[in-house]
C-alpha cells in the first residue's frame, strides 16, 4: 500500500508508483475536484500543490511524492492564500464553466503564497500555463490583484 | 424514425425565415409547445411540494427548487433562468435551489427548436415569456390559496420575497405554508406579467448560483460521475475517418496491472481497467492494425479544392431584393472570397460518458446540451425502448456545440455492452481533438459595387456544410441551411440591391457540427472584412463608411458610435498598430467591437485592447452579459490566431494543446464591455463574442499593415515586416 498526506489527511491506496497523482486522486480516492484536461502538462487543469508549490498532477508519478504534502482544490480553502483566492474568485465572478478553475485557483494560491503583491508580469508567469477555454483571463488577473490587496481592483 | 423527425411529427412545417428581426436562427416553425403554465405529469417526486408546472417546486419549509430546462455550461443560464422564474414568482432568491432537468422534450423542450436543447444563444430569448408565465401563474395560485384562507379578494393581496401579504389587514403567509392549499388551485390561463419597471431581480448583477461549488472541488461534471463498482475505460477510434479495426495484438497490454478487458469494436478499441491510468497505459501497449478504408488519402488540400469549385457554382437564393444583375453591372465591381478552416471545440472537459447497461435497462451519466437526444440515441445503441433509459445530466465543462452531439454516448453504450457493471469512458485529449464533430470549412464570396461612397449592389454567396440538414432535418428546407446564411441575410447596412445565395458543400468523411458562434461566424467574418475593403476602395474611414449605411438602424448605430468613442477610434497610433471594427447583427443583439492590435516585424500579433458596445435588449443579469462577451471574444480570437484542424492522409494532424493552441492569460489584453440600456425583448449573447473577435482583429491587422487577410487563422508570413 502506498501512502500520501493529502489535505492534511493520511491516505493509503494501492497504485503503481508510475501512476500520475491525477488518477490516484480522481479514480482511486474519489477526489474529483482536480481535473483532467490534457495529460501532458499543457493546460494546468490538474494543478495541485506539493509542499505549497504548483505542480501538474497529470505528469507527477505518485511514487515520486514520498512524504511531501499534497494539497488539492478540496483542501486549498484551509490555507490563507487559498481562502483569499476563492473569495476573490466569487466576488469578481470569475468563473464560467468552471472546469479549469480548480487549476486556476491552485496556481493563483501558490502565486500569492510566494509573492504577496504580484504585478502583471508575476501573474503572467504564474498563470500562463493554465488554459481557460471560456476566456476568463481578465477576471483572473483582477481577482488575483484583489486577493492580494483585499481591495476592489 | 429518428429522434428529430419524431419530435417534429404532426407539426406544421411553416418554416420561414424571420425577417425584419435580427434573428439568430429563429426557426419560425409553428411549434406546438405545451403552454408553460399547464400542470404536467411531473418526472420527479412532488409529494408534499407545490408543483404547479415543470419548473417550480416549493416545499413546506419554503425552499424553492427550480428545474432548469437549459444546461449550465458556463454561460450563467442557471442564474438567469432562476432570476426570470423568481422575478414573476416573487420568491426569495436566497432560498432558490436549482436542479438539472431530466430528459424530456415534452416538458423541457426549447420553444425555438421543439426539442430539449441548449444552444444558439437562445436560452433567455426562447424561455423569456414562457418562464415568466410559469412564475406568474404559480404566484397567482399561491395568492388564491392565501386569499381563500383569509376570505378576501385575491386582488387585495400582494407578494414579496416568498410571502403573500394582505395589505389591509397586515396578514401574511409564507409560500411554504401555502403549499397544500395552492396545490388544489388550477393554474390560471392568463396571468398578468410584471411591468419591467417593477422588476426587483431582472437587471441586477446577481451572484451566480453555480459558482461557489466551482471554487472548492464540489461541482460535479459528467466526468466526475462515480458509481460503486465502476470501471474506467478509454478508447482509440480509427485515426482515419471511416476506417475500421483490422487486427489487434493485445498480448503486451493484457499483462499490465489493472487491466480488466479489451473491447474491440468495428471502428474502435477500448481498454477497461481499474482506473484511467491502467486503461491508458494498456491502450498505448496495444498493437492495432487499421483498415484505413476509402479516405486514407484524404487531405485538407482536396477538401479546399472541392469547396472552391463548389463555391463557383450558382447557389439557392436565400434572400434577394432590388435588381442585383443591374446593380453589379453598374460602376466598379469589387469581389473577395473569405475562407474559414475546420475547428475542434476543445472544451476543457474532455468528451466522456458513463454507462451502466443491464439486460433490460440502461443508465447514462454525462453532461449534454441535448439530454433527451442522449436518452434516445443511447436507447437506440443499447437496443432498448427509450423509457428504459435514464439519462442523468451534469454541469458541462464547456459545451461550445460539442455537446449538441450524442456520438460519445453512443460509443460509450457500445463499449458498455461488453462490460459487466458501470463503466466510465473518458476520451484522451488526443481522441477528443481527432474525433470531434468539426466546425465546417466555409468559403464566402461577396461581390459589390460602390457609388458615391455607398454600396449599391451586394451579392453574397456562402458555400459550406448544411449542419441543420443532419442535425435537425425538418429545419433544412428548399436547399437552404438557415444557420449558414443566418447573418448573411440580416446584414444591417442599407444596401438597395441585395442578394444572398447558399451552396451546400459537404466535405467528404469529416463530420461537421455547431461551434460557438455557429453560422454567423462565417457571415460576420466575410461581411465585416469586406466592409473594410470597400471602405478603403471608397477612401473612407471604416467607422464612417459603416455609419453612412446605418441610418435606418438606430440600435446598431448607437452601438457603433459607443464602441468608436470608448476605443478612442481615430486617435493616432504607433506604426504597425491598428484598430479594427466589427458590427454584427446576430442573435437579436446589436453589437459593435473594436480590437486594437500590433503586428510585429516577425508577423506576430499582439492584442492591445478590446472594446465592445452591446445592446441586447432587456438584460437579465448584466454581469453575465459582460462575462459572456469577454469570454466569447477570447474564444473567437483564439480561433483567429491559432485555430485550424488540418487533415492529411485521412487523419487529423492536431492532437493536444501543444499543436492546437489556445490564447493564454499573458496574451490577453484589457477588455471593456459597455452595455446599452434597452427596453426591447432580450437578445442572445453567448455566441456573440466569438463572432466579433476574428473580423475586428483582422481589420486591425489590415489597418496596421495594409494587408487584407482573407483566410483564418492569421498567416504570419503575409503580415511580417519587410526584410531588411
Amino acid at each position: 500500500m502506498a501512502k500520501l498526506t493529502i489535505n492534511g489527511e493520511q491516505k493509503s491506496f494501492d497504485a503503481p508508483p508510475d501512476m500520475p497523482l491525477l488518477w490516484v486522486l480522481r479514480d482511486i480516492l474519489g477526489l474529483t475536484g482536480t481535473k483532467f484536461g490534457c495529460g501532458i502538462a499543457q493546460c494546468g487543469a490538474c494543478t495541485v500543490h506539493i509542499d505549497g508549490k504548483s505542480v501538474r498532477s497529470c505528469m507527477l508519478a505518485v511514487g515520486a511524492i514520498r512524504d511531501r504534502a499534497v494539497t488539492t482544490i478540496e483542501g486549498i480553502g484551509a490555507t490563507p492564500a487559498g481562502a483569499k483566492v476563492q473569495k476573490a474568485w466569487l466576488d469578481l465572478e470569475v468563473i464560467q464553466c468552471g472546469y479549469c478553475q480548480s487549476g486556476q485557483i491552485m496556481a493563483a494560491a501558490a502565486l500569492l503564497a510566494a509573492v504577496a503583491n504580484p504585478d502583471d508580469a508575476d501573474i503572467d508567469a504564474a498563470m500562463a500555463g493554465n488554459i481557460c477555454r471560456c476566456g476568463t483571463y481578465v477576471r483572473i488577473r483582477a481577482a488575483i490583484k484583489q486577493a492580494a490587496s483585499g481591495r476592489q481592483s | 424514425m429518428t429522434f428529430a423527425q419524431k419530435s417534429f411529427e404532426g407539426m406544421s412545417r411553416r418554416t420561414l425565415l424571420t425577417s425584419g428581426l435580427a434573428g439568430g436562427l429563429l426557426l419560425a416553425f409553428h411549434v406546438p409547445v405545451r403552454a408553460f403554465n399547464e400542470p404536467v405529469q411531473p418526472p420527479d417526486d412532488t409529494a408534499g411540494k407545490f408543483a404547479p408546472n415543470a419548473f417550480i417546486r416549493i416545499d413546506h419549509s419554503g425552499k424553492t427548487t427550480l428545474i432548469m430546462p437549459q444546461v449550465e455550461m458556463g454561460q450563467g443560464t442557471y442564474t438567469s433562468i432562476s432570476m426570470i422564474l423568481a422575478e414573476e414568482l416573487d420568491t426569495d432568491f436566497a432560498q432558490v435551489v436549482v436542479e438539472h432537468a431530466p430528459a424530456s422534450d415534452k416538458l423541457y423542450g426549447n420553444p425555438v427548436f421543439g426539442i430539449q436543447v441548449t444552444g444558439n444563444s437562445n436560452s433567455v430569448r426562447a424561455f423569456w415569456k414562457p418562464l415568466r408565465n410559469a412564475g406568474a401563474s404559480a404566484r397567482a395560485m399561491l395568492v388564491q390559496a392565501a386569499a381563500q384562507q383569509w376570505q378576501v379578494e385575491p386582488a387585495s393581496c400582494t407578494t414579496s420575497n416568498g410571502q403573500v401579504l394582505h395589505t389591509v389587514s397586515g396578514r401574511r403567509l409564507s409560500y411554504g405554508e401555502l403549499v397544500d392549499a395552492a396545490n388544489t388551485r388550477t393554474p390560471p390561463r392568463d396571468v398578468a406579467l410584471k411591468d419591467p419597471k417593477d422588476f426587483v431581480l431582472i437587471g441586477k448583477p446577481l451572484k451566480r448560483l453555480d459558482t461557489p461549488d466551482k471554487t472548492n472541488g464540489k461541482a460535479v461534471y459528467g466526468i466526475d460521475a462515480m458509481l460503486p463498482g465502476m470501471k474506467f475505460a478509454t478508447l482509440m477510434a480509427c485515426p482515419v475517418f471511416g476506417g475500421k479495426v483490422a487486427r489487434v495484438d493485445d498480448s503486451a497490454a493484457r499483462k499490465l496491472p489493472g487491466v480488466q478487458q479489451i473491447v474491440v469494436l468495428d471502428d474502435l478499441v477500448a481498454v477497461v481497467g481499474d482506473h484511467m491510468w491502467a486503461a491508458k497505459k494498456a491502450l498505448d501497449a496495444l498493437v492495432i492494425e487499421w483498415d484505413e478504408g476509402s479516405y486514407a488519402q484524404l487531405s485538407s488540400n482536396d477538401i479546399w479544392r472541392d469547396l472552391r469549385a463548389a463555391s463557383e457554382k450558382d447557389g439557392v437564393v436565400a434572400k434577394s431584393r432590388g435588381d442585383i444583375a443591374k446593380a453589379l453591372a453598374t460602376g466598379e465591381r469589387f469581389e473577395a472570397s473569405y475562407e474559414l478552416p475546420f475547428l475542434a471545440h476543445a472544451s476543457m472537459e474532455p468528451v466522456n460518458a458513463t454507462v451502466h447497461l443491464k439486460p433490460d435497462s440502461c443508465e447514462i451519466w454525462t453532461g449534454s446540451q441535448v439530454i433527451a437526444r442522449v436518452q434516445s440515441e443511447g436507447a437506440k445503441a443499447a437496443g432498448l425502448p427509450v423509457e428504459k433509459v435514464i439519462a442523468n445530466n451534469h454541469l458541462l465543462g464547456g459545451g461550445f456545440g460539442r455537446k449538441l452531439e450524442a456520438d460519445m454516448v453512443v460509443k460509450a453504450v457500445r463499449i458498455a455492452k461488453h462490460v459487466d457493471g458501470p463503466v466510465k469512458v473518458v476520451w484522451t485529449r488526443e481522441e477528443d481533438i481527432q474525433h470531434d464533430v468539426y466546425r465546417p470549412v466555409y468559403r464566402d464570396t461577396i461581390a459589390a459595387t460602390l457609388s458615391g461612397g455607398k454600396i449599391v449592389g451586394w451579392k453574397y454567396k456562402i458555400a459550406g456544410s448544411a449542419i441543420l440538414a443532419r442535425w435537425l432535418p425538418p429545419a433544412f428546407q428548399k436547399g437552404i441551411d438557415i444557420d449558414a446564411v443566418d447573418s448573411a441575410i440580416d446584414v444591417p447596412y442599407d444596401i438597395p440591391n441585395f442578394h444572398v445565395e447558399y451552396v451546400r458543400a459537404e466535405p467528404p468523411a469529416v463530420p461537421t457540427g455547431f461551434w460557438r458562434g455557429v453560422g454567423p461566424n462565417n457571415n460576420v467574418f466575410a461581411v465585416e472584412c469586406f466592409m473594410d475593403e470597400l471602405a478603403r476602395k471608397a477612401g473612407k474611414d471604416p467607422v464612417d463608411f459603416r455609419r453612412s449605411m446605418l441610418g435606418n438602424q438606430p440600435r446598431f448605430l448607437a452601438a457603433l458610435n459607443l464602441a468608436a468613442e470608448k476605443s478612442n477610434w481615430g486617435e493616432p497610433l504607433p506604426a504597425r498598430v491598428g484598430r479594427g471594427v466589427c458590427v454584427q447583427p446576430s442573435f437579436a443583439s446589436f453589437i459593435a467591437t473594436v480590437v486594437e492590435a500590433e503586428v510585429d516585424e516577425q508577423g506576430e500579433v499582439h492584442l492591445r485592447r478590446i472594446t465592445s458596445a452591446v445592446d441586447t435588449g432587456i438584460v437579465v443579469n448584466p454581469d453575465t452579459v459582460v462575462a459572456q462577451l469577454e469570454g466569447g471574444l477570447i474564444f473567437g480570437l483564439t480561433a483567429a490566431l491559432y485555430g485550424e484542424i488540418i487533415i492529411d492522409k485521412g487523419r487529423v494532424q492536431q492532437s493536444n494543446f501543444n499543436d492546437y493552441r489556445m490564447l493564454r492569460i499573458d496574451q490577453t489584453p484589457k477588455i471593456d464591455v459597455h452595455l446599452i440600456k434597452s427596453g426591447e425583448p432580450p437578445g442572445g449573447i453567448g455566441e456573440t463574442g466569438a463572432n466579433a473577435g476574428p473580423p475586428a482583429l483582422r481589420n486591425a491587422i489590415y489597418a496596421a499593415t495594409g494587408v487584407a487577410l482573407r483566410r483564418l487563422p492569421i498567416d504570419r508570413a503575409l503580415i511580417a515586416g519587410k526584410k531588411t
